[in-house]
């Protein structure tokens, strides 16, 4: 790729920290190709700074299970540029976590070229200090793209005032026999569930980790017990770091 | 055991408790009623130190200690309960981790070792089956999709799994069936000991037919206007709060 460096005029990039971004451009694309009729499983730890591009071809018949923790990185950026075949399947479950004053961002593009093909996103957010946390997700269903099943769920939680999240859901639909789902909701900390975790003993801090997590684990919803464990464990240990 | 001495609380600048003085003795049940707005919800959320209930005056000493001093979760591990009139819902918590959750927090805190998993499991089934909450519904999240009776049950499996010294019981009546209610007085009279207390908040002196007080107070306009014996509940289904007042 050897775009441009983006500008805060570009709509994918509004909510982005331009000066980190041009501290890594230009970014290479890296492809995944999950040929026809397979099922392939990854895990993209994401810490150290920087901006990845993955383009995701799933074949016909073909499933792609994708699970990203983004964390502890003061600017990271995951784009999938994902395209799917007839009958074929993407499921992305993404936990992203920014704190201090990081800027965490996960932009997707879920492309339908063809019939009965399904993608599920689950997208849990949390941020605190002044971090922010983005996800724009779209998707494009082409005219060929018939029985398309897309959805998409998006959900931030802010732990304090100064923190962001920014959702920007946006489907582009050709074809007239689909069906494609979309939520966005960005909230706090159920006030009244840290007093009835307070009331039964829970000290704040681990009534909060409890809670965020809990708000965290539908994205690692379907994964194997090991890895959901696995991860957890992981986000567990962030979480704590950052309290 | 627990000692209210004229206790003033405000809500949003608003007094509510306006002196209110009580004195609940180990082995003892008490029971507070009152109209709507008299404070008796105040009262349980002062005493287990909810947000936003000031206290601006008076004092109260639980076990010898000052409560009001202590942070919520530190008053649970003191061995206070509060049974909530409307128990909250906690999405992608299970019961279970909840419970072990709060009852290590508590045990921690009074320097006493955590129980293993597998104590903490017979202790959930046990409370589970004496309260006649299925114990499938402990590994579901905590209160969703729980029906009004399964929500007060499940606090009653919290309170015997717990085993608090002090349990207030905020409207725990309310929503139940008669067997569910039956069950739940089971539970709070099997709670009874010489170590233990209870107080009882509602509206309705039909708990009170399962589990008798020691004592029962009328609350009016934040103070206890008239204490008696267990017959004083009947007195006041039958001639009303403004009776009492008058």
């Amino acid at each position: 790729m050897t775009a441009a460096l983006p500008t805060r005029r570009d709509e994918a990039w509004r909510y982005s920290d331009l000066k980190a971004v041009a501290r890594h451009w230009p970014v290479v694309v890296e492809p995944v190709v999950v040929p026809a009729g397979e099922h392939r499983t990854d895990i993209i730890r994401a810490s150290e700074d920087g901006i990845r591009h993955l383009a995701i071809s799933i074949g016909a018949g073909a499933s792609y299970r994708l699970t990203i923790l983004d964390a502890g990185r003061s600017y990271g950026r995951i784009a999938l540029d994902v395209t799917c075949h007839e009958g074929a399947d993407f499921q992305l479950g993404a936990v992203l976590v920014g704190h201090g004053a990081q800027t965490i961002e996960l932009a997707t593009t879920v492309r339908h070229v063809a019939p009965h093909a399904t993608s599920r996103q689950i997208v849990r957010a949390v941020a605190g200090g002044t971090a922010t946390t983005s996800y724009l997700g779209q998707v494009a269903v082409a005219r060929e793209g018939q029985k398309t099943d897309a959805s998409q769920s998006f959900k931030a939680l802010l732990l304090n005032r100064g923190a962001a999240a920014n959702a920007k859901p946006e489907l582009e639909i050709f074809a007239d026999d689909v069906k494609c789902a979309h939520g966005a909701a960005i909230g706090e900390i159920d006030r009244a569930a840290l007093f009835y975790m307070a009331s039964r003993g829970v000290p704040p801090a681990q009534a909060r980790a409890l809670m965020t997590r809990a708000f965290l684990s539908d994205a690692l919803e379907g994964l194997d017990d090991a890895s959901i464990e696995a991860l957890d464990a992981e986000i567990s240990a962030i979480l704590e770091r950052a309290a | 055991m627990l000692v209210i001495d004229n206790l003033t609380a405000e809500v949003d600048g608003k007094p509510i408790l306006k002196g209110l003085t009580l004195t609940v003795n180990a082995g003892e049940v008490h029971a507070i009623m009152g109209p709507n707005g008299a404070g008796k919800s105040t009262l349980s959320y002062v005493l287990a130190g909810r947000d936003g209930y000031e206290v601006t005056g008076g004092s109260v000493t639980f076990r010898g200690e000052d409560l009001l001093a202590k942070a919520p979760h530190e008053r649970a591990a003191a061995g206070l309960f509060l049974g909530l009139q409307y128990p909250v819902e906690i999405p992608g918590v299970s019961n279970l981790l909840f419970l072990r959750t709060a009852l290590n927090a508590q045990r921690t805190l009074r320097g006493e070792p955590e129980v293993s998993g597998a104590e903490f499991m017979k202790l959930a089934r046990a409370a589970a089956e004496t309260l006649g909450l299925p114990f499938d519904m402990m590994k579901r999240a905590v209160n969703q999709g729980f029906s009004g009776g399964e929500k007060k049950r499940n606090e009653m499996v919290q309170m015997h799994v717990l085993q608090p010294y002090f349990a207030v019981l905020d409207e725990t009546d309310s929503g139940l069936d008669i067997d569910a209610l039956k069950v739940v007085a089971d539970g709070i009279n099997a709670l009874r000991s010489p170590d233990h207390a209870a107080l009882l908040i509602t509206h309705y002196q039909r708990l009170l037919d399962y589990v008798v007080p020691d004592r029962v107070h009328v609350l009016m306009d934040g103070r206890i206007v008239r204490s008696g014996g267990a017959e004083l509940a009947h007195v006041l289904e039958a001639e009303g709060y403004s009776a009492i007042a008058a």
